[in-house]
C-alpha cells in the first residue's frame, strides 16, 4: 500500500501559498482566505504549521477584516460569512484569537441571522444551510454562541429535511450534521438512516461519492466521513478501503492530492485528503475534530484550559 | 478545481497561463477600482460582466452587479422599458457564467435576485431550467432552483409530480428526480390535497413504478432510497405509541430496603432494593415525544394523587424531546401494599417531533409491596464486591420459566386500535415481500436481499404483540449473514442489524439467558450493536461481556441497572458511556478489557454532553477542587462522563487509558467509589 507523502505535500502546499502568478491562483483569488484554511490546517495536521511566517499571515487576515465586522476572501474582496469562518478557523490554529475584537465579529455573524432562524451569507441574503453551519461554528470557537437564537437556527435546520430522508447534496448533510452537533441537537437526527445513506457513498473503488451513481471523489472523504463520525457510524464503512483510495490519489512526485486519481490536485483536496485520513486514524497525523473541523488539540485548547 | 487530468507542466503552459494571469488581474485590478468608488457607468459594468464570463465565482462582482442595477433602478429617468432592459442584461450574464460553470452558486443567486425585482418571465426560467437540466439531469443546483421557481410560479405540485414522472422515464437513473418525487409526495399528503388523502391509493402506484426501476437494474442506486421511503410511509404510525413501560401493566413490584433477597411470599419477579423508598415509573414509546409531564400523565398511588411528579427526557443535553421518559414515585413506609394506576395521554400535550399528538390514551396498573428493612443498613458489608459470576444470578432463578417469558409479555402495551385500520399495510408489505422473493429468484442482489430483509422485520414488528413469536427471525438472521459476505464493504452495518434482530428474538430462544427476575446473560452473541430495549426495561443485573459492543446507545432506557459488564467489547472512548450517566441505580460497572484509550478519533465525541457542544446540562455544579487537581484539558472526558456516576465498584483494567496516573484522576473525581480493579479504597 502507498503511504502518505508527507514531506511532498508540505512543499506542494508551500508553494501553493507563494505563488501567486499562475492563472489557477488568480482565478481563486477571491477565496484566498478558505485557501489559507485549507493549506495551514493540512499543515497542521502534517505537524509542519511552523513552517509559515505566523504575523505574515496574520496581518493579512486582519487587512481582509471589515468595518462591519466580516472577512473577505481577500483584500479588495467584499465580506461574506464564508470567509470569516476560515479567518477565525486560521487564527484559532495559531492561538491568535485574542488579535481580534471578538464582539465585533459576532455582531456581523448575529446581524446575519433571518427571522426563521437560518442564516444569509452577505448583505445580499442568499440562505444556504451552509450558512448556519458556519455561523455556530464561527461563534462557538469565539466562545459566544448564545449571541444567536440557536433554537431557531436548530429548528430552521430540522425543517430543511436534508436528514429526513431527503438527502441532496452531501457537503449539505454535512453543513447539517456539523450545526447540530455542535448545539448538542444530534438526537434529532435518525442516525440509522443517515449513516445507511451516508455509508452507501462507499464504491467498489473504496473512494466515497456525493450521490448514488456519481463518481467517488476525495473531498467526500470529508463531507461525509466526518458525518459518519459525527452519528458514530464510521465502522459501516470499508476504512482500509477507504484510506487506500486517498492514497492513490496522490502526486507522489509533486505533492498534492487531487479529487480522483491521476487527476490535477489542488490544496482544496489535498487538506480533504489529509483530513480525512486523519479521521481514519492514520499513523502519524494530528487527530482532527469532525464538528470544528480543527485538530483537536485546538479545540481542546479553546474550551478546556485555564 | 474537479475532474481535471494530472499534466505535468510544460514551459509554454506555463508562460501561457502566466499571460492569462496577468489580463485576469489587470481586469481585476481594474475592477476593483470601479467597485470601491462606487462607479457604475456602462463601461463600469461592461468590464464586470467580462470579469465574470471568465470567472463567475468572483462572488464581489455579482455584488457590484447587484449595486449597479440599484443605482440604475433609483434613477429619476428610468421607467419599465429601461428597468426591463437593464434586468434582462442581467439574466443574459447569469447566462452565460452558467455556461461557464452551472454550478456556481454566486450565478443562480444572482438570478433570484433578478427575479425579486419583479422581471416576471417565469415561463423564460423554467424554459432555460429544462435545457440545464437536458444536459445535466442531476444537477442539484438546477434542482434546487426549479424547486424556487415553482414555488414563486405557485406552480402545483402535481404539475411538478408530472415533471418528476417525466425525467424518470426518460431515464431511471436519476436520484434527484426520485428525491424530488417523494418531497413533493410529502408536500401533497400533509396538506391532504385531493387525490392524495388516503396513503393507501397512492402508494400501490408509487412502488409498481420503483419496482420499473429496481428491477430494471438491481445494481443502481437511484431508486433504493426512494423504495425505502415508500417503506416508511406504508409502515410509520403518525400519532407516536406507548411501546413499553416498567412496571409493566398488571405486575407486582417489591420494594426491598436493605441488600438481603429474601426469598419471601412473594414473587420476587421485580424485587428492587432501593435506599430512597422510591422507584423508578419507565415509558417507552416507538419514536421520541415531548410533552410528557404530570398533566399528560397522571399517577394515582393508594389514595394519593402524585401532582408534582417530575418526568425527565433521557436524552443528551438539555433537550425536551425523548423516546424513554421516567419519573420517580416515592412510597410511603407505612403503606406496604399499594395499587399504583398510570394514566398516559387522557390529556393532550404528547407530541412527536413530526408534530402529530398522541392519541391513544392508555392506563397501566401494578402493585407495589414494600418490604420492611430488616437489618440496619448502616451494617451492611460494604467491603462485598458483587461479581457477576454464576452463582449471583443463580439465586433469583427460582421462577418458572413460562411465568418470566409471560412477564416480558407484560411490559409490551397492546395497542389495539391499530389491528383493524391498518390492514392495507399488511397487504402493501405482502406483496412486496412477494415482490423481492422473487426478484431474489432471479438475481443475487444486494438490494433484493436488504430489502427483503426489511420487509420482514416491519411486518413482523407490526403483527407483534399480538402473533406470539416474531415468525420471520430466522429468515431475516439469514439474509443479513448472507449480506455480510456479500458485500463485505458494508460488513459492520450488516452486523449490527442482525445483533438487534438477534435481541429481538431473543425471548423464543434457549432460557439460559434468563437467569432469574432481575439478571440477564447476553455474552458470547458476536453483538456489535444494543437494540430491543423495550423488552429490557426490567433488568437489573446485566452481562454483556464477551460481545464486540462499540457503542451502548440507547442503554439509557434500562434505567433499573444496577451491575453492568461490558468486559471485552470494542469500546473505544469514554465518551461511550454517555448512556450511562442517565443509570442512577448503578453501583457496579466493568468496563474491562475494552479498547479505551487506543484511538486518536472520538466517534462519540458529539453524542455526550460535554461544553463542545454546549449541551451540559444546567444541573452542572462544578465542583472547583476536583477541576483544580484535575487538569481538565486532559481529563475532560473522565470528568464529563464520570462526575454524575454514584458507582460503589468500577473494574477498568486491559483498557489502555488506565494507567495509575488515570486510576488517581478517577477516585478524585468519584470519591464515592469503593473499589477500583479489585482494590479497596479508603
Amino acid at each position: 500500500m502507498a503511504e502518505l507523502a508527507v514531506d511532498k505535500h508540505v512543499k506542494y502546499i508551500l508553494a501553493v501559498e507563494k505563488n501567486k502568478d499562475s492563472f489557477e491562483s488568480v482565478v481563486m483569488d477571491h477565496l484566498r482566505m478558505n485557501g489559507a484554511y485549507w493549506g495551514l490546517t493540512a499543515l497542521d495536521l502534517l505537524g509542519k504549521l511552523d513552517s509559515v511566517n505566523v504575523d505574515e499571515v496574520i496581518s493579512w487576515i486582519l487587512k481582509c477584516q471589515h468595518e462591519s465586522g466580516g472577512f473577505s476572501g481577500n483584500i479588495g474582496h467584499d465580506p461574506h460569512i464564508l470567509y470569516t469562518l476560515s479567518a477565525v478557523q486560521v487564527l484559532a490554529l495559531f492561538n491568535k484569537l485574542d488579535v481580534l475584537d471578538i464582539d465585533k465579529v459576532a455582531t456581523y455573524i448575529t446581524g446575519l441571522q433571518n427571522e426563521d432562524g437560518s442564516f444569509s451569507g452577505d448583505m445580499w441574503g442568499e440562505v444556504d444551510t451552509r450558512f448556519s453551519y458556519i455561523a455556530i461554528c464561527c461563534l462557538s470557537i469565539l466562545c459566544c454562541l448564545g449571541k444567536i437564537n440557536v433554537e431557531k437556527a436548530v429548528s430552521y435546520i430540522l425543517s430543511c429535511k436534508n436528514l429526513d430522508g431527503g438527502f441532496g447534496c452531501t457537503p449539505g448533510v454535512f453543513c447539517c450534521v456539523g450545526a447540530l452537533a455542535l448545539t448538542g441537537s444530534l438526537h434529532y437526527v435518525d442516525k440509522d438512516l443517515l449513516g445507511w445513506w451516508l455509508c452507501e457513498r462507499q464504491v467498489k473503488s473504496g473512494g466515497l461519492n456525493g450521490r448514488p451513481e456519481k463518481l467517488p471523489d476525495v473531498c467526500y472523504s470529508w463531507w461525509v466521513l466526518s458525518s459518519l463520525i459525527m452519528i458514530d457510524r464510521v465502522h459501516w464503512i470499508d476504512k482500509e478501503k477507504l484510506v487506500k483510495f486517498i492514497l492513490d490519489c496522490q502526486d507522489v512526485e509533486n505533492g498534492g492530492i487531487s479529487d480522483r486519481p491521476d487527476d490535477a490536485v489542488d490544496v482544496y483536496h489535498t487538506y480533504f485528503g489529509v483530513a480525512g485520513l486523519s479521521l481514519l486514524n492514520y499513523p502519524g497525523l494530528k487527530a482532527i475534530d469532525p464538528a470544528y473541523a480543527l485538530p483537536v488539540d485546538v479545540v481542546n485548547r479553546i474550551f478546556f484550559s485555564g | 478545481m474537479h475532474g481535471r487530468p494530472r499534466k505535468a507542466p510544460k514551459p509554454e503552459d506555463e508562460a501561457a497561463s502566466s499571460a492569462k494571469a496577468q489580463k485576469l488581474r489587470a481586469l481585476q485590478t481594474q475592477f476593483f477600482s470601479f467597485h470601491h468608488n462606487k462607479i457604475y457607468t456602462k463601461e463600469a459594468v461592461e468590464l464586470s460582466a467580462k470579469l465574470l464570463e471568465i470567472n463567475p465565482e468572483s462572488y464581489t462582482a455579482w455584488n457590484y452587479r447587484k449595486l449597479a442595477v440599484e443605482h440604475y433602478l433609483n434613477l429619476p429617468d428610468c421607467n419599465p422599458d429601461s428597468i426591463k432592459s437593464v434586468l434582462d442584461d442581467e439574466l443574459r450574464v447569469v447566462e452565460n457564467a452558467l455556461r461557464q460553470n452551472f454550478k456556481s452558486y454566486g450565478a443562480w443567486h444572482h438570478r433570484k435576485w433578478v427575479l425579486s425585482k419583479g422581471h416576471s418571465s417565469i415561463d423564460n426560467e423554467l424554459r432555460l431550467l429544462d435545457k440545464f437540466q437536458k444536459a445535466d439531469s442531476r444537477n442539484f443546483h438546477a434542482w434546487n432552483y426549479r424547486r424556487f421557481v415553482a414555488e414563486s410560479m405557485k406552480r402545483s405540485e402535481q404539475d411538478e409530480l408530472k415533471y418528476t414522472e417525466d425525467m424518470i422515464y426518460a431515464n431511471f437513473s436519476n436520484y434527484s428526480a426520485w428525491h424530488n418525487r417523494s418531497v413533493l409526495l410529502s408536500a401533497l399528503f400533509d396538506k391532504k390535497a385531493e387525490g392524495f388523502l388516503l396513503k393507501e391509493k397512492v402508494l400501490p402506484e408509487e412502488y409498481e413504478f420503483i419496482h420499473q426501476a429496481i428491477f430494471t437494474d438491481p445494481d443502481d442506486q437511484s431508486g433504493w432510497f426512494y423504495h425505502l421511503w415508500l417503506l416508511d410511509q406504508t409502515v410509520t404510525t403518525d400519532s407516536p405509541l406507548l411501546a413499553s413501560s416498567w412496571p409493566g401493566h398488571g405486575s407486582d413490584v417489591l420494594l426491598v430496603g436493605d441488600r438481603c433477597y429474601n426469598g419471601s411470599a412473594f414473587s420476587p419477579f421485580s424485587a428492587l432494593h432501593s435506599d430512597s423508598g422510591s422507584f423508578p415509573i419507565v415509558l417507552y414509546f416507538n419514536q421520541p415525544v415531548r410533552g410528557v409531564n404530570s398533566s399528560t400523565v397522571t399517577v394515582e398511588c393508594g389514595f394519593n394523587k402524585n401532582e408534582d411528579l417530575l418526568w425527565k427526557p433521557l436524552s443528551a443535553s438539555n433537550s425536551q424531546t425523548a423516546r424513554v421518559w421516567v419519573a420517580h414515585l416515592k412510597v410511603s413506609s407505612s403503606d406496604l401494599h399499594s395499587t399504583v394506576e398510570v394514566s398516559v395521554g387522557h390529556t393532550k400535550g404528547i407530541i412527536s417531533t413530526r408534530g402529530f399528538e398522541y392519541s391513544h390514551p392508555s392506563m397501566l396498573s401494578f402493585k407495589v409491596h414494600v418490604q420492611p428493612m430488616e437489618r440496619d443498613s448502616s451494617q451492611v458489608s460494604v467491603a462485598e464486591s458483587i461479581s457477576l459470576r454464576e452463582e449471583n444470578f443463580k439465586v433469583y432463578g427460582k421462577q418458572s420459566e413460562e411465568s418470566i417469558i409471560d412477564s416480558f409479555d407484560q411490559l409490551i402495551i397492546k395497542n389495539g386500535h391499530e389491528t383493524t385500520a391498518s390492514n392495507w399495510r399488511f397487504e402493501a408489505l405482502a406483496k412486496e415481500i412477494e415482490c423481492f422473493r422473487e426478484l431474489l429468484s432471479l438475481v443475487d442482489c444486494k438490494i433484493g436481499k436488504l430489502t427483503l430483509a426489511r420487509l420482514l422485520k416491519a411486518y413482523d414488528a407490526m403483527s407483534y404483540p399480538f402473533a406470539n413469536k416474531l415468525v420471520h427471525s430466522e429468515e431475516v438472521l439469514e439474509l443479513y449473514s448472507d449480506l455480510m459476505k456479500l458485500d463485505r464493504t458494508h460488513y459492520q452495518f450488516y452486523k449490527d442489524e442482525r445483533s438487534i434482530v438477534l435481541l429481538q428474538k431473543y425471548k423464543d430462544s434457549v432460557s439460559s439467558a434468563i437467569c432469574g427476575p432481575i439478571c440477564l446473560r447476553l455474552n458470547n452473541l458476536s453483538l456489535s450493536r444494543m437494540g430491543a430495549f423495550e423488552k429490557l426495561l426490567w433488568v437489573q443485573m446485566l452481562d454483556l461481556s464477551h460481545n464486540e459492543l462499540q457503542s451502548i446507545e440507547g442503554l439509557e432506557a434500562m434505567q433499573l441497572l444496577s451491575c453492568l459488564s461490558l468486559r471485552n467489547n470494542k469500546l473505544r472512548s469514554l465518551t461511550a458511556l454517555e448512556p450511562l450517566r442517565k443509570l442512577k441505580l448503578l453501583r457496579i460497572l466493568d468496563i474491562s478489557y475494552n479498547q479505551i484509550g487506543d484511538h486518536s478519533i472520538d466517534t462519540t465525541r458529539y453524542v455526550c454532553s460535554s461544553p463542545l457542544s454546549h449541551s451540559v446540562g444546567s444541573e452542572l455544579n462544578r465542583d472547583e477542587t476536583v477541576t483544580s487537581d484535575v487538569a481538565l484539558i486532559n481529563n475532560w472526558e473522565a470528568f464529563y462522563i464520570f462526575k454524575d456516576f454514584n458507582l460503589n465498584q468500577l473494574d477498568i483494567v486491559g483498557n489502555t487509558i488506565a494507567d495509575e496516573k488515570f486510576k488517581s484522576v478517577l477516585v478524585k473525581i468519584m470519591p464515592k467509589l469503593k473499589q477500583l480493579d479489585g482494590k479497596l479504597l479508603d
